[in-house]
């Protein structure tokens, strides 16, 4: 059988989660897992730790304490200012080695997925990608991760026996952060780094961000699908008036009507808005997972017979067409009269 | 250029049920196909091929029913499939399927590209790229949507897309390269090459020993996580609502859930 280069007995009692960062602050999936990790680590009464590599990190660190992590593993370096595989994946390989965490997750994010499998080899241990729930066995730290499969239809419950570190990606959104307490104490561990420009072999020869929409982040959605013709104008005109973003199914993106990171599903976003609104949309599964958090869902196609409503809070049968100019003017009056 | 794209013969994810009594998959009657990210990659190699030139094999794992499959791709340009098949092999998790994998890529030998899907529909890891480049010891270009080579062949270039921007990293050959799901169209078959594709001269089969793979690191034995349950995911209950009168009052009363709630 594989060993992992260490093993229950050896493990600490601690969960480690990996924290990404963006212009100076935590990302979304950061505080998701600080608040999941912290939960999951009062329930059997483990320490939470954070890991953040970068260039100055005392503020990220100082986030991490008040988002719930007990002890902060920072490392300051010029080389881990951007990530490369080759820095990051070396330096947490020496964290991990020497905290020996029970449990280690990361956000399914690129960068997250791409350390996440390095060092799952690296250290001979499982890993269970993009899980949507997570849970602790009392006594033995055995960590049980819920995966979804076959387009999110089936849901798997797996586990890794005595290998440590018990390695998860966390699809983004699904858990909820926790509001900051400023007022928290923790320790900072401050890792040694020696690296050298020649160890690293990834060049990034362009960063491009701030750059377009991400539907993760926002929460009203306004999808079209292939009934919508190809014309997402209408959507666009309310999404305006609201505050929200247009998503779209893939035929559309495809077809080129839609930009591919509006997307929604499967092979796209997976969101969580408060309100999703679907117009003329069937309801293909591959496309329900992408928006099925939704708080409140409500569609409108002109097929009473449409999958799209057995997902729906509040169901329109009629043609997009001629319902979205109407929906626009009842709600520039209502927005009127408020004034 | 000799590339590598690691295949995966999936059951078509529409046509997968879970039975409610027993939580098992019902596979009787689900047709397979190439895991659809596959052809992706696999149409990014074929793309490399013809601006480069070099030849472009097909690696994957599993029974010899995957062939006619697998065919289809040499009919669509590619030059070899390689097929790890041995009963060993079989119930492999991510750690061991990349080892396998990284195995019959050793074995080949000479490999300056290696393709893979983004991830796969049926168990959708997304986490065979960076496991098998880290076997191999080399670098990555992960959730590539396009790539080239410099002049002397000797770095790839690929471009990501990441949340709302994008970033171009370089990295030296040979190096693993995961495409992004739907960012090409894969090209149909040639059929001037369909009846070439299918001479049993296009196709290796390799088992266990024949890659030189270590018993303890594949199948069943070489994977770490084990599956405990299956459920059917849970679906929220939603109210299911129907909106009745003209489309000017139901117009009406969607404004006022929208205007409410945001």
């Amino acid at each position: 059988m594989t060993l992992s280069l260490y093993d229950a007995r050896s493990a600490a009692d601690s969960i480690w989660v990996f924290l990404e960062q963006d212009r100076n602050s935590l990302t979304e999936i950061s505080l998701e897992l600080l608040a999941k990790g912290r939960q999951l680590a009062d329930q059997v009464g483990w320490k939470l730790g954070g890991l953040i590599l970068g260039i100055r990190n005392s503020e990220l660190c100082s986030e991490a304490v008040a988002h719930g992590a007990d002890e902060v593993w920072s490392a300051e370096h010029e080389l881990l200012e951007n990530f490369t595989i080759d820095a990051f994946s070396t330096i947490t390989f020496e964290m991990i080695m020497e905290g020996k965490p029970g449990v280690l997750l990361f956000g399914a994010t690129p960068d997250g997925r791409d350390l996440a499998g390095r060092l799952a080899v690296r250290l001979r241990t499982g890993l269970n990608a993009d899980c949507t729930g997570l849970r602790l066995r009392p006594g033995t730290g055995e960590l049980i991760c819920d995966v979804s499969g076959f387009g999110g239809g089936v849901l798997a419950l797996i586990e890794m026996g005595d290998h440590r570190p018990q390695i998860a990606t966390i699809r983004p959104g699904v858990f909820s952060k926790t509001q900051p307490d400023w007022k928290r104490l923790g320790e900072l561990i401050k890792f040694p780094v020696l690296l050298k420009a020649e160890d690293i072999q990834t060049r990034i020869v362009k960063k491009v961000s701030g750059e377009g929409v991400d539907l993760t982040q926002v929460s009203l959605i306004i999808a079209g699908g292939r009934g919508m013709g190809g014309d997402f104008g209408a959507l666009q005109k309310l999404a305006d008036i609201l505050g929200g973003e247009v998503g779209a199914t893939r035929p559309p993106v495809d077809d080129g009507y839609i930009e591919r990171e509006r997307q929604i599903g499967q092979t796209g976003v997976v969101c969580s808005p408060k309100i999703a609104l679907c117009c003329g949309i069937s309801g293909a599964f591959h496309f329900i997972v992408g928006v099925e958090k939704a708080d409140i869902f409500i569609a409108i196609n002109s097929d009473p017979s449409a999958p799209i409503f057995e997902h729906a809070d509040y169901c329109v049968v009629g043609d997009v067409h001629t319902i979205l100019p109407l929906i626009k003017e009842a709600l520039q009056t209502r927005l009127a009269e408020e004034i | 250029m000799k590339s590598v794209v690691c295949v995966k013969v999936v059951p078509k994810s529409e046509e997968v049920r879970v039975d409610p009594e027993t939580m098992s998959l019902i596979r009787d009657g689900v047709r397979s196909e190439i895991n659809p990210p596959d052809m992706n990659a696999l149409e990014m190699a074929l793309n490399i091929k013809d601006r480069y030139g070099g030849q472009v094999n097909i690696l994957s794992m599993g029974p010899p029913s995957f062939l006619p499959f697998l065919q289809a791709g040499v009919a669509m340009g590619a030059d070899h499939i390689y097929l790890l098949s041995d009963l060993v092999l079989a119930g492999a998790d991510t750690l061991a399927t990349t080892y396998t994998l990284s195995k019959g890529i050793r074995r080949l030998g000479d490999i300056d590209l290696i393709f893979c899907g983004e991830e796969s529909s049926d168990g959708a890891t997304g986490q065979v790229p960076s496991g098998l480049a880290e076997w191999l010891q080399i670098r990555g270009l992960f959730l590539t949507t396009e790539m080239e080579l410099d002049r002397n062949r000797l770095t790839a270039r690929g471009r990501r897309e990441v949340a709302s921007g994008y970033q171009i990293l370089e990295v030296p050959l040979p190096c693993v390269v995961s495409v992004k799901t739907a960012c090409n169209e894969p090209r149909f078959m040639d059929y001037a090459r369909k009846e070439w594709a299918f001479e049993r001269e296009r196709v290796t089969i390799w088992n266990a020993h024949d890659i030189d793979a270590d018993p303890e690191f594949i199948g069943v034995e070489g994977s770490p996580t084990v599956v405990s349950g299956l459920a059917q995911a849970p679906t929220r209950e939603r109210k299911r609502m129907f909106l009745e009168g003209s489309p000017l009052e139901i117009a009406g009363q969607i404004a006022e859930i929208l205007q409410k709630n945001s």
